[in-house]
């Protein structure tokens, strides 16, 4: 552990690698993290099938591709087709969650997913799948720091997502709906906003953000049917660190996850990375509410 | 608390209760039964559906060939699925179910050593021979189990080659520098002990031995150390996903390896679907339709993966051919135990030798097949190639991998 | 013919159904001994679902990572059959003692860190606690590390075991059930159930919340210590994300029984975790391959259709009929 982490400090060029790739793996992250955000600052819903819809749209890019289409084309084609499976699921099932308690939202979106898991499963098998987009590399330092072209992309991507749904939702008619209705759905709805349709919309934005989210994860790694899991939670805890309706913190705090969850991947080896990632949403639950409690003991 | 209410919900609870109990099964008197618990969901649903493939396969072939003759009666074989989800309790109380309730006398494998591990114990407690084509974890045969038996070659085996041929290539072994990356499950952890003891053997030394969890689809941490410490070996192992993964980083981040050896590239399909970037992989199989191994049922190990595609429509995986295999020791040992007293099979099947398409059978004492060996395939121009042993190569090794900018 | 039917049943008072139950409890793996270990598996689904309602229903904090002290009992008590040197039967008994204090001590220490956490931040606080546990353990090589624990096997003759075991887990549940049956009649149990009406008055009604809370959260963990420990034994092999700390299986099983059943009340849980044993057990047996479906479109229904659960639906309807 130690020595791992000497050899980081003895080499600045690829530390500064394992930083940088954790970055770009940031950026994903963040990408599913503003659909979460938006689900749950709008529809009050903690949206745990948010990895399986990343996981979905990660496939139908993978489709798109085997049959031809160009992978950057795909992107927004998953994208396109994730936003219907997300009205779909709304019209379903989540309308029946928006005004019940958040934890029969948490269960039966996690009822969701394992349903999701399970027929991804049966439709196109368990294995492992990947494209190739044939972008290569980009490298610098005499090859220390390499970044693949693809997570380059995604890294603008997430960014030019999230600078877009900020001015959406800051300056469309449909934006500032979304945001009345986050912030009193009732007062909203009387005066004169379908929130009916604010929720399906919003809904649908989300599973269209996980949908390029996944589109890039297919062509920057690897996805299968079980991998939701890791996505929602790291989503969680995006929006729990950046808070809700905060799109620059959501920008902010994937980046910083991706970062940190390489160095400690790279540090404490590979075994300890995910028990680190969940240790540390427990430590800022943790701390949030010690910070809290500070808060309200200053008030009195 | 309203009892009224508890009683009505106690009347709801015994009828279902009843509706589990009606659970009937038969026996017809001409046939055997084998039980499976096959992962037909779940993070192996893949291997876990060859796996009944080629159990299916060779029951099939067998019956429609008159059956397995059992002291001058022709019996059929019949197999008995149930799906383990890829969780070890599942698969311990799958087990239990299929002696207890299905009253099964002989078990088939699971696939993957986790579950073999799980499910060997009850078959043990019950004395029921289970001949498993799955699980390879050496620890299984340390055991002492008297009633498992295995066909494929053991975990420890998988890679050995490579450090074997890497070490064969030095001029000084000792100055050789080992990269491990293994998946943290019983599978990939006993490969990884294999390995590491035959470094030690050859005193190279090992600079990164990372233990990737199963969750994990991102490599690069543990990558960027391998290109820091420039190994002369990287070996990997972590199923399908831990071979596209690796594949797909190494490439994306250029880091440069020597040699690269790894297990499941073929039923992780690399060389289809990774392109290029699979090139001079090294990897560890159980069994290759270009070997010459043959018997009577299927006959030569191509007539083997020539039915199978005909059969499912895919290539034949190894996964599948050891499951034949597995079903082939049973047929056998019936016929020569002349009766179907689950210990006089068992006695049987400790005594098995036998060839087959897969490859030649023989159990030691604690009943893993000693008498197979591990092939090593090479990604040559997006085929697989066997490289090693000698006897069966088809082609020269490809090595040392040139580096990235001049692939 | 069936109300008539109910109406005669439900004539049959309490004390009596529970004496009834116990019999019907003990003679079940003479009657059939091939279902024992099922049996058993129901026994253990009884205490996951009671130990969880505990605060899930009558405290109101909903946790999503109790599976913690299951896998920690699981743990701890293989870890003593495998070093303490004991013959096989004294192994074991040490090995349940060290699982129900280890869970319960860990428990404390939990408490402490987490119960001040509330609503959906709670549940995924204990979410995280419970992955990361399990992760914890698959990379520690002194307990196994990912190739997990093999348990000791059984000493005694053929079909013994799963009598044993069955006697064993049967008494865990029983005990269970009384303790928290006697517990919810006191005023801590009213204490919970203020808790869970209003924390931040039941502490200005001068209720110790964060000591109750954290006993509450201890006595549950103790059951599951000791229940997971036997359940190690039962299926004698312990991997670290599958079996001990398995939030996708147990983990979120116990969830959803003491909500199928109703939460909050103390029959609720264990009819949940019957009705769901053996649906899950025919899904298991009926529907090869799509049994997973089954059960996360079973999850979707269950909360969506029945969020009262079992025992809030006959509520609701007896209540309707009356009116």
């Amino acid at each position: 552990m130690i020595d791992n982490f000497l050899l980081l400090v003895q080499n600045p060029s690829f530390a500064l690698d394992v930083v940088l790739n954790g970055l770009l793996v940031g950026a994903i992250f963040a990408l599913a993290a503003y659909g979460m955000s938006l689900v749950w600052g709008v529809l009050n819903i903690v949206n745990i099938v948010q990895g399986e819809l990343v996981m979905l749209g990660g496939f139908i890019a993978f489709m798109a591709v085997s049959h031809g289409v160009p992978p950057l084309a795909a992107l927004p084609l998953a994208s396109a087709a994730m936003f219907c499976v997300g009205w779909l699921l709304y019209r379903l099932v989540i309308f029946r969650v928006v005004d019940k308690d958040l934890f029969i939202s948490i269960l039966a979106t996690f009822g969701l997913s394992i349903l999701i898991q399970q027929l991804t499963n049966t439709a196109f098998g368990s294995d492992v799948r990947s494209i190739d987009t044939g972008l290569g590399s980009f490298y610098m330092l005499d090859g220390a720091v390499t970044l693949a072209w693809i997570k380059l992309a995604a890294f603008a991507l997430a960014l030019v997502a999230g600078a877009a749904l900020w001015l959406f939702l800051r300056h469309a008619r449909l934006g500032q709906a979304i945001r009345a209705t986050a912030q009193n759905a009732r007062a909203a709805h009387i005066l004169g906003i379908d929130t009916d349709r604010v929720y399906v919309v919003t809904y649908g934005i989300n599973a269209a953000l996980c949908g390029a989210a996944g589109s890039l994860a297919v062509m920057a790694w690897t996805i299968h049917p079980y991998i939701g899991l890791p996505y929602t939670v790291r989503s969680f805890m995006i929006v729990v660190v950046a808070g809700l309706g905060n799109v620059g913190g959501v920008v902010a705090a994937g980046l910083g996850l991706g970062a940190v969850e390489n160095v400690a991947g790279f540090v404490l080896g590979a075994e300890y990375q995910i028990a680190f990632v969940f240790a540390l949403m427990v430590l800022i639950l943790v701390w949030r509410n010690i910070a809290a409690a500070r808060r309200r003991s200053y008030l009195s | 608390m309203n009892y009224k209410l508890l009683a009505r919900a106690t009347l709801l609870a015994a009828a279902a209760a009843c509706a589990m109990m009606t659970q009937a099964h038969a026996a017809d008197a001409d046939t055997i039964r084998l039980g499976a618990a096959v992962s037909l969901t779940g993070k192996y649903s893949s291997n876990g559906v060859y796996t009944r493939n080629g159990y299916d396969l060779a029951a099939k072939l067998i019956n429609e060939k008159g059956g397995v003759e059992v002291g001058g009666k022709s019996y059929k074989l019949e197999i008995v699925y149930y799906d383990d989800e890829s969780t070890p309790a599942r698969g311990a109380q799958l087990a239990e179910r299929l002696i207890q309730q299905d009253g099964v006398k002989y078990l088939l494998g699971p696939y993957s050593s986790g579950l073999t591990e799980a499910m060997a114990p009850v078959t043990e407690k019950y004395g029921v021979p289970m001949v498993e084509a799955n699980g390879a974890a050496v620890s299984l045969f340390r055991k002492g189990y008297k009633y498992l038996f295995a066909v494929l070659s053991t975990t420890d085996q998988y890679l050995q080659p490579a450090v074997q041929l890497a070490a064969g290539r030095a001029d000084d072994p000792t100055k050789l520098k080992i990269a491990m990356a293994f998946e943290n499950d019983p599978f990939s952890q006993d490969v990884r002990e294999g390995v590491t003891a035959d470094a030690k053997r050859f005193g190279m030394k090992i600079v990164v031995d990372d233990k990737l969890p199963p969750e994990l689809n991102d490599m690069s941490a543990t990558l960027t150390k391998v290109k820091l410490l420039k190994p002369d070996l990287l070996i990997v192992s972590g199923h399908e996903k831990g071979a596209s993964t690796a594949i797909r980083q190494l490439a994306d981040q250029r880091v440069n390896v020597p040699l690269l050896a790894m297990t499941h590239c073929d039923s992780a399909q690399i060389a289809e679907k990774l392109g290029k970037a699979a090139e001079y992989t090294l990897c560890a199989a159980q069994w290759a339709p270009s070997l010459t191994y043959s018997d009577d049922l299927f006959g030569k190990a191509g007539d083997y993966a020539a039915l199978y595609e005909k059969t499912y429509g895919e290539p034949a995986p190894y996964q599948a051919a050891e499951s034949s295999a597995a079903v082939q020791v049973f047929a056998a040992a019936f016929a020569r135990a002349g009766s179907l007293d689950p210990k006089a099979v068992r006695d049987a099947l400790s005594k098995t030798d036998i060839k087959t398409s897969y490859g030649p059978i023989k159990f030691d004492e604690t009943g893993k097949n000693v008498v197979k060996p591990m092939v090593l395939f090479q990604v040559q121009d997006g085929k697989y190639v066997v490289v090693w042993p000698e006897k069966w190569a088809e082609a020269k090794l490809r090595a040392p991998t040139p580096s990235w900018d001049k692939r | 013919m069936i109300d008539k039917l109910i109406a005669r049943f439900e004539r049959i008072p309490q004390w009596a159904l529970i004496a009834g139950l116990g019999v019907v409890a003990v003679s079940a793996p003479f009657i059939v001994p091939s279902l024992a270990t099922q049996l058993a598996f129901l026994w253990l689904m009884v205490v996951l679902a009671q130990t969880w309602d505990v605060l899930g229903g009558q405290m109101g904090y909903n946790s999503f990572g109790n599976v913690i002290f299951f896998g920690i009992g699981c743990y701890a008590s293989a870890v003593v059959q495998r070093d303490s040197g004991l013959p096989y039967f004294d192994a074991l008994a040490l090995g349940l003692l060290v699982a129900g204090a280890v869970s319960l001590l860990s428990a404390l220490v939990f408490g402490a860190a987490l119960l001040g956490i509330r609503g959906h931040y709670f549940a995924i606080a204990t979410l995280g606690l419970g992955i990361a546990a399990g992760e914890i353990a698959a990379g520690w090589s002194y307990v196994g590390a990912g190739s997990g624990m093999a348990m000791p096997l059984y000493p005694g003759a053929l079909g013994q075991r799963e009598i044993f075991f069955y006697f064993l887990m049967f008494a865990i549940a029983a005990a269970c059930f009384m303790t928290l049956r006697a517990l919810y009649a006191t005023r801590f149990g009213l204490a919970l159930n203020a808790i869970r009406d209003d924390e931040d008055k039941a502490e200005a009604m001068g209720l110790r919340t964060t000591q109750i809370k954290t006993m509450a959260w201890a006595i549950s963990a103790f059951f599951l210590g000791l229940a997971g420990a036997v359940a190690g034994n039962m299926l004698g092999f312990i991997d670290p994300r599958d079996v001990a700390f398995s939030g996708a299986t147990f983990g979120v099983w116990m969830v959803l029984m003491a909500i199928l059943g109703g939460k909050g009340t103390l029959w609720g849980p264990v009819i949940g975790a019957a009705i769901f044993h053996l649906t899950k057990e025919l899904f298991w047996t009926y529907l090869l391959g799509w049994q997973r479906v089954a059960l996360g479109l079973l999850i979707v229904v269950i909360v969506l259709f029945f969020p009262q659960g079992i025992m809030g639906w006959l509520a609701a309807r007896k209540a309707g009929a009356r009116a």
